[in-house]
């Protein structure tokens, strides 16, 4: 049993994921973990499945979805990361929020970079002339907290955006 | 009564520690019987729920389904975390009710029978909950706020079958668990 990264992309409409779900369930396909969204009405998917076909096969399977040309169908063999909560690392939320331009991305997670700091879920919207990003960071445990938001802010500042980085807590109940 | 002058010792037996099941126990999805308050094996399994939360790092309430009995019974204690403002301390409530519910907020939840995922919910931060006390079968209304509302409306959910999950904000709002405690 191999894992195999599946990627959807292109022209929206009612149907895709059931079609794409109903391909790889047909070659006994588990659909480990997925993430699917329209991004600017384009119908986006990325997934992970689990088992015996080979990613040729797995796109011969998922051929018919992309056949009148307006969706991208690619499936590739990965190798198994193994559990991810191993870290010894804290929990963040960034949000940068200002008006539109080139490098907003960029800039902010550079700092984030440069604080050994990782990305694990990242979203951007833009809607008119306002950019939202918002992202999970992980900080390693001996990382300056206050440094890190402070060098975000200065970014920001520099771009003309509001940058925030705080905890992000979960309550076990 | 005052709940909040509810001690386990009120209960008279001594709680055990029982071993907590994780989802996908079917347990965990069904809605508990209401249970007699009055009932002797009632009154062990809140004690025993007590003595289970106690031993568990960072616990702050545990409800029957969690220890695989279908049984409308939880405790909580919330008196000392951080994001509490009213405690009513340590208690445990037999078929318990959401009289009044307000002013929802959304938080981050993790779950002792869900140990690798997080999720974002909306829950009320002003919150009326009716219930009978195990043992005296005393009625009680308690009416509580912030982090307490919190812990009484999962446990009242593990009650009836629903998990954080069954509650979350939308379609990226799980996420895999960061930290354990």
């Amino acid at each position: 049993m191999s894992l195999i990264a599946v990627t959807v992309i292109g022209h929206d409409r009612p149907g895709i994921i059931a079609d794409a779900t109903a391909g790889l369930a047909g070659l006994g396909l588990n659909l480990e973990d997925s993430t699917m969204t329209l991004l600017r009405g384009h119908f986006a998917m990325m997934l992970i499945c689990r088992g015996d076909s080979a990613p040729a096969a797995v796109e011969d399977a998922l051929a018919p979805l992309a056949a009148d040309g307006r969706l991208m169908v690619s499936a590739r063999a990965v190798p198994d990361e193994g559990d991810p909560n191993g870290r010894d690392s804290r929990p963040y939320v960034l949000t940068v929020h200002g008006g539109d331009r080139p490098g907003i991305v960029s800039a902010v997670t550079r700092v984030v970079a440069a604080a050994g700091g990782n990305i694990t879920d990242l979203t951007t919207r833009l809607t008119g002339d306002l950019y939202v990003v918002v992202a999970e960071v992980d900080l390693p445990a001996g990382a300056d907290e206050s440094a890190v938001a402070g060098a975000l802010r200065a970014v920001g500042g520099e771009l003309g955006v509001g940058v925030t980085l705080r905890p992000q807590e979960t309550d076990v109940l | 009564m005052s709940i909040a002058d509810w001690t386990e010792a009120d209960l008279g037996v001594a709680g055990r520690v029982l071993p907590v099941v994780r989802a996908p126990a079917p347990v965990l999805s069904a809605p508990s019987p209401p249970v007699d308050p009055a009932d002797p094996a009632v009154v062990q399994l809140a004690a025993d729920l007590v003595e289970t939360m106690r031993v568990s790092p960072g616990c702050v309430g545990l409800a029957a389904v969690q220890v695989g009995v279908a049984a409308n019974i939880f405790c909580v204690d919330v008196s000392t975390h951080p994001k509490t403002r009213t405690s009513h301390g340590t208690f445990a409530l037999c078929n318990a009710e959401v009289v009044d519910a307000s002013r929802k907020e959304k938080g981050r939840e993790g779950c002792m029978s869900v140990p690798d995922l997080t999720g974002d919910v909306k829950r009320a931060t002003r919150l009326t909950v009716r219930g009978t006390v195990p043992g005296s079968g005393d009625e009680v209304v308690i009416e509580t706020d912030a982090f307490e509302a919190r812990a009484l409306q999962h446990e009242i959910d593990h009650c009836a079958g629903f998990l954080f999950l069954d509650r979350v904000a939308g379609a990226h709002a799980v996420y895999p668990r960061q930290t354990y405690l």
